[in-house]
Order: C-alpha cells, then sequence, then structure tokens
C-alpha cells in the first residue's frame, strides 16, 4: 500500500509550509531519508525527508504552494501502484454548522503563495496591477473583524486558527504570536520592469512590532544612523577630466551632481532603502526620484530630481541648478517639490564635516554629506593625502534595518571610490 | 426556604394559588381520587373539595374546551395533561380558541387559563410518547409557554402562570419531578419572560430549557476541567424569549450554545440563534452550535435513545467547537 507524504513540522512554530522545490520527480526512486523536497518554513528553507522506500508516485502539491502542516504532499509505493485520488486538497472551508464535524476543524490549504509579488526578472508580459492586488478573501469572525477593526490590525495579515484558516478572537488578541511571521514576501531587491511606479508591500507582523516599539521610543519617526566616509579622491579626477572635456560648454559637473546619480544608482541596487513607510504598508518604489535639500531663507525645501538614476550627469546638474535657483526664488510648483523616494542634504560647501539628517516623511532614509577635505591616509607604509567625505544615513527604522542601509552605502561608497562602477 | 421535589414544589403553587384565588381550579385525567398520575395533585381533592378538583374522561379536546369555556366565563382554570403527548388532541381548544380569543373579541374576553403536564421524554416511552412540544406551543402568537427547570421555578412560574390573565402553557418533565431543591415559602414569584443565569461563566454560554438545564450543568462541570469557563443561561420562558439576557451573555462570552430536548428543524434553538446572529453578530467569534434530540421519532431501544438525547458530552463537543479547541 503507498504511503502518504506529509507536510511535517519543520519547526517547532511552524503551521503551513511552502513547498519551495520537489528535489524528487514522480517516477523516482527514493529512499527512507532522502530529501523529496524543499520547504519553506515560517523561519528557513528546511528539507522534506521520505519515511518510506519506494518509488515517487505521486505529486499532490505543485512547486511554491503553501499547505497546511498535516496536509498529503505525495505518495510513496511500489512501482505501477495505485493511489486514490488528489489527496490533501480535499478539505475544503465553509461546511454548513450541521455537517461541521472535527474534521472541518482543520485548516484548508492556504491561498498564501497569491500573495507573492511576480517575480521582478521572470515577467515578459507584465500584469502589475494584479501583482498589487490580493485576491485572498479574508475569513475572519465577526468578532475578530471588529477586534482588528478597533486595534488597527491588517487582518490579512493575521493567520487565522479556526476551521478553513477563520481569523478568530485569540488570532488578533494575542498579537505576533499568532500572526503570518515569515510568509510575508520580501520586495524584489532590485526595480523590476520599468512602467509599474511603485509596489506595495503589506507590512509584516516584525515589521509593524518595529515601527510601533521604535516610533514609541524615539518619535514618530525612528531614525538611526550610518556613517562611513569615502575616499573622492578618483570621483574628484573624474570630474575634473569631465569638466575639462566640457571645457566652456558651460554646464560643469559638481560633485552633489555625481553624489546625486551615485545615490539613484544605489537605490536601484537597494530598492529597501527606496521606500515610503505607509502606517500599514511599505511602499516600494521602482523609480527612484531624488529630492534635494535646498536651504532657503526662512527655511529649508526639497526639490525633486525625478528617474535620476537613469540621467545624465549634465541632466542632473543642469536640472539641480535650475531647481536650486528656483526653490530660492520660491518658484518651485508643488509637483516638483513632493514625491521624491530619497533625499539628499549636502552641507559640504559649508564646511560641515559631519551631520545627520532628518528623514523627510514618508521616505526612508536621507543622505547627509558632509566637506570633501584632504585627509592623511595610510598607504602601504607612507601616508599620502586622499580627498575625502563622510556620508551619514539616517534610517527610518521601521523599513530599514542596519544591516540593510549597511549594505547600500557599501554600494554607495563602492561607486564613489571607483566612478566607472557606475557603469556596471 | 424548605428543600422539596419538583413535584412538590408545583404542589405548592397549586395550593396556595387555590387557596388565594377561589376562582382557580384544577382539571384533568386522574387528578383527584388518584391525587396525579405523577402525585402533582396530593392532597388537593381533600382540601378544596370536587368542585375545585374535577376528574375528568379520557378526553383531552373536551375538558381542553370545558376549560377555555370557564375561562370564558371568569374562572382561572388549570388544565392538567397527563403528558403533552396526549395534548396533541386538544390543540384545536388551545391554538384556535386558548390562544386567539383575546385578539378576535377585540380585547373584550381574556382567558386566563393554565394548560400544564410533563413534556419530552421520560425513558423507554417509544416515540408516541417521548416528544417535546415546545416548538409547536411557543410558535402560536397569543400564548405564553414556560419550562421550569428547578423546583424554585416551578413554583415561581406556576404561580405567575395562574395570575396571568392569557393562556400560559406549562411544560414540565416526568423526569423532573423527583428533582430536589431549595424553594422559596410562600409568595414567590418568578416572572414569565425572564431567563437566569444558572452558573456564570466568561468562555461559551450554553442556553438551555427545563431538562437540558441540568446537561448544561455537567457539561460545564466537563469544561470547567478543560479550563473552559462556561456560562449555563436557563431560558425559562420560551415565549416571551428573554432576548436582552441571551445577548447580554453572547456578548460577553462571545460564543454559544444551543441545547434542547426537541428535534433541530424549526426549534426553539433555530429561533435563539436567529436573535443571536442578528443582534449579536459583532460579537460573535464563531457561528453558534445546536445540541438537539437527533432528527428521527424517538427510539424505544435503551441504547438508542440515550444515543438520541442531548448529553453533557455533545454539549460540551460543541463548546469546544465555537472555542476552537476541536
Amino acid at each position: 500500500m503507498a504511503t502518504k507524504v506529509h507536510m511535517e513540522a519543520l519547526s517547532p512554530t511552524m503551521e503551513e509550509g511552502r513547498l519551495v522545490k520537489w528535489t524528487k520527480k514522480e517516477g523516482d526512486a527514493v529512499k527512507s531519508g532522502e530529501t523529496l523536497a524543499e520547504v519553506e518554513t515560517d523561519k528557513a528553507v528546511m528539507e522534506l525527508v521520505a519515511r518510506a522506500d519506494g518509488q515517487l508516485l505521486k505529486v499532490v502539491v505543485p512547486e511554491g504552494t503553501t499547505v497546511p502542516v498535516g496536509n498529503v504532499v505525495a505518495w510513496i509505493g511500489k512501482a505501477g501502484e495505485k493511489v486514490d485520488g488528489a489527496g490533501s486538497g480535499s478539505q475544503t472551508a465553509g461546511t454548513g454548522s450541521q455537517e461541521s464535524g472535527a474534521g472541518a476543524a482543520k485548516p484548508a490549504p492556504a491561498a498564501a503563495p497569491a500573495r507573492a509579488p511576480a517575480p521582478a526578472a521572470a515577467a515578459p508580459t507584465p500584469a502589475p496591477v494584479a501583482a498589487q492586488a490580493d485576491p485572498t478573501r479574508v475569513k475572519a469572525s465577526p468578532l475578530a473583524r471588529r477586534i482588528a477593526k478597533e486595534s488597527g490590525v491588517d487582518l490579512k495579515l493575521v493567520q487565522g486558527s479556526g476551521p478553513g484558516g477563520r481569523v478568530v478572537k485569540r488570532d488578533v488578541e494575542g498579537g505576533a504570536a499568532q500572526t503570518r511571521v515569515g510568509s510575508t514576501p520580501a520586495p524584489s531587491s532590485r526595480l523590476p520592469t520599468p512602467g509599474v511606479p511603485y509596489e506595495d508591500v503589506p507590512l509584516t507582523q516584525i515589521r509593524r512590532t518595529i515601527a510601533k516599539r521604535l516610533a514609541a521610543s524615539l518619535g514618530p519617526v525612528p531614525h538611526f544612523f550610518l556613517t562611513t566616509e569615502i575616499d573622492m579622491e578618483r570621483a574628484a579626477e573624474a570630474r575634473e577630466a569631465l569638466n575639462k572635456q566640457l571645457g566652456e560648454e558651460g554646464g560643469k559637473i559638481s560633485f552633489n551632481d555625481i553624489i546625486i546619480k551615485a545615490v539613484a544608482l544605489a537605490l536601484v541596487q537597494h530598492r529597501a532603502c527606496n521606500a515610503w513607510f505607509q502606517d500599514d504598508h511599505i511602499r516600494y518604489w521602482n523609480e527612484v526620484h531624488i529630492g534635494m535639500a535646498v536651504a532657503i531663507d526662512d527655511g529649508l525645501i526639497t526639490p525633486v530630481i525625478r528617474n535620476a538614476d537613469v540621467k545624465s550627469l549634465r541632466q542632473i546638474g543642469g536640472e539641480a541648478r535650475e531647481l536650486a535657483g528656483r526653490a530660492r526664488n520660491r518658484r518651485l510648483k508643488p509637483e516638483e517639490y513632493t514625491g521624491s523616494t530619497f533625499s539628499i542634504s549636502n552641507l559640504g560647501m559649508f564646511d560641515i564635516e559631519h551631520f545627520t539628517a532628518v528623514i523627510n516623511p514618508p521616505e526612508a532614509g536621507i543622505i547627509a554629506v558632509g566637506s570633501i577635505t584632504p585627509q592623511a591616509v595610510p598607504d602601504g607604509d607612507r601616508i599620502v593625502s586622499r580627498r575625502r567625505m563622510r556620508v551619514t544615513m539616517s534610517c527610518d527604522h521601521r523599513v530599514i534595518d542596519g544591516a540593510t542601509g549597511a549594505k547600500f552605502l557599501q554600494t554607495l561608497k563602492q561607486m564613489l571610490e571607483n566612478p566607472l562602477a557606475m557603469l556596471l | 426556604m424548605a428543600t422539596l421535589t419538583y413535584r412538590d414544589a408545583l404542589n405548592q403553587a397549586l395550593r396556595e394559588e387555590m387557596q388565594r384565588d377561589e376562582n382557580v381550579f384544577l382539571m384533568g385525567e386522574e387528578v383527584g381520587v388518584y391525587q396525579g398520575a405523577y402525585k402533582v395533585s396530593r392532597g388537593l381533592l381533600e382540601e378544596f373539595g370536587p368542585k375545585r378538583v374535577v376528574d375528568t374522561p379520557i378526553a383531552e379536546l373536551g375538558f381542553a374546551g370545558i376549560g377555555v369555556g370557564a375561562a370564558m366565563g371568569g374562572l382561572r382554570p388549570v388544565i392538567e395533561f397527563m403528558t403533552w403527548n396526549f395534548a396533541v388532541l386538544a390543540m384545536d381548544q388551545i391554538v384556535n380558541s386558548a390562544a386567539k380569543m383575546l385578539y378576535m373579541s377585540g380585547g373584550q374576553i381574556n382567558m386566563p387559563i393554565v394548560f400544564r403536564g410533563p413534556n419530552g421524554a421520560a425513558l423507554q416511552l417509544g416515540s408516541q410518547h417521548s416528544q417535546a412540544w415546545e416548538s409547536w406551543m411557543a410558535h402560536i402568537p397569543g400564548l405564553k409557554v414556560v419550562s421550569p427547570a428547578t423546583p424554585a421555578d416551578a413554583k415561581g412560574l406556576l404561580k405567575s402562570a395562574i395570575r396571568d390573565n392569557n393562556p400560559v402553557i406549562v411544560l414540565e418533565g416526568e423526569m423532573l419531578y423527583n428533582l430536589k431543591g431549595e424553594v422559596p415559602d410562600g409568595e414567590h414569584i418568578v416572572p414569565i419572560g425572564k431567563a437566569e443565569v444558572k452558573r456564570e461563566g466568561s468562555d461559551v454560554t450554553l442556553i438551555c430549557h427545563s431538562k437540558t438545564l441540568a446537561v448544561a450543568m455537567k457539561a460545564a462541570e466537563q469544561l470547567a476541567e478543560q479550563d473552559v469557563k462556561a456560562e449555563v443561561l436557563d431560558l425559562r420562558s420560551l415565549r416571551p424569549l428573554d432576548e436582552h439576557a441571551i445577548l447580554e451573555s453572547v456578548r460577553k462570552t462571545n460564543r454559544a450554545v444551543v441545547v434542547e430536548e426537541g428535534w433541530p428543524h424549526a426549534g426553539i434553538g433555530a429561533q435563539v440563534v436567529d436573535l443571536i446572529q442578528r443582534d449579536a453578530f459583532d460579537d460573535l467569534d464563531a457561528p453558534v452550535q445546536r445540541v438537539n434530540q437527533a432528527d428521527v421519532p424517538m427510539p424505544y431501544n435503551k441504547h438508542l435513545e440515550r444515543a438520541a438525547k442531548a448529553s453533557p458530552e455533545k454539549v460540551a463537543q460543541a463548546a469546544r467547537r465555537v472555542l476552537y479547541l476541536e
């Protein structure tokens, strides 16, 4: 008789698993203990092993599907042996109250995969809107709905423990413990297909908790700061060469222009930093619009260089100067100082070596740029003088974690220290 | 406060009301000389004489009709049916005469009559003698229906029924007559239309009446062993229904199980569930469950009969289900 392969609880808190990959195919011989599939639990990707010898007769759950622990995912048996039915998927939700016996208490297969955003690369014909929509109907008891509404909990993020995955009182009362921690998709790390201005990714529970706790301790936007020192020698050389070539054409390239371009390009690679915090979700932008802090008489305004990642240094420089000029004359239109996805504040021209900037909400980060000054730097056994610059990134901890910001800064540093990297 | 059986509590209510108002009289099969098939009328013939304690032939429709006529004439008859199974024969008088008299006389003729007797199954009496008729009775506008579960409520509700100027159906229970409990002496009145919390709890409301109170109380004890605090709400009156008490309890516990002796289809529980889903929708954490007699004529076979009835185990299971514990 054929043996059922169940979705096993591969972590102590695992309630469902996503079948990432079948390492055995139907018809393959399997031995007890051999890996059949890779399963993503709430914590990590684990191996699901065979508990019987024989042939993998039938795979019930396709790759990418999330099923509750205990559901049948495959059958192992003798070659040619028949297995009955599809196995796992038979447990459907919504049985009438008279029939809702013990069986109905098992959660029906969750429709979790539908929530994952379309993979960035594998979408030749983009269906952007569909990727953002959430087709999963949330089943929740009326009481759970009321509690969720009153306490601002997004039911879509809550793992229901009732029949058919129904969200019930205990799921919304318990807070983080019962909620879907591991299964919310991370944003794809690089910018996907053009034409989609942004992608809304719901706040995960951990994100929500970070938001709540850090906001409570530090104020509405919980800042933290990352500082790095960047060697600007080669950037300076490149700038001099470019300006020489431009000669009398005008429109000289400034360090600021180079920094804007580098920041924009680094954001393309680190989309997690190109984001807005939106109370119940994070908006990860697929376009890079750099806000550039400009001091004006009685304050500060941040005109926006749109799509700075695809603009040339000359375009950026031209726009920056033009916008800054009009900003000082108060001639900016609202659409010219709103909608930035990340900002830069440069006080280098004031001989400020290092400072921290306040985030321009709802953006998740801002770079504070200090002055470029000659520094004594060891070079082998010599000390040389290099032009160096300190930048400090302020991060909204609700969106960006320390390592996330650090990796972005690393890329920015590489680009400025080796300007050719911007061409990569 | 004395400890009395349910039977003696009813007897006390009858005696006190007959002493209080000479218009009150008792009529039915074997109520006089035999002192009641279940001895509810013990001593009453001796005390009040044959004009006020009247033995009848086996003719339910007939003596129910005499009762209706007597009530029209200003008396306050108490009509005893040996069981409500036999009252089926008197339905025309109950439904077409008693229930409608005030309405069809344009409010001129009151109908202060009580129809009482044991309702529902006892033990191995067969299909025809093991029926719970409360949903039939509660269906009829013009009737009031009470179903006391304790000796104290039996006394208090029968007294209220006798003093009411409308026809009141009093559903007793053969298996309840020997039940003992504390009964307040003298003027003890339980108002019609008032439910009572018989056990406080916070996790689930077990809504019951009559014999199912004991079932629900046992279920609550079983649930307590699993740290589930069940509240037991005894409806006591089925028409009018104490909607306020039901909603108040469900709003507290967010979950309910309705237990009744009768069949599920169009039962009292259906009426209770209707109320809850409509007026406590946003307080519900789970669909309301019902526990009923199995939807079959009551089996004679002892084991099948037991299996067909509502039991503490079934109620506890239903409670665990609304708590998502199974």
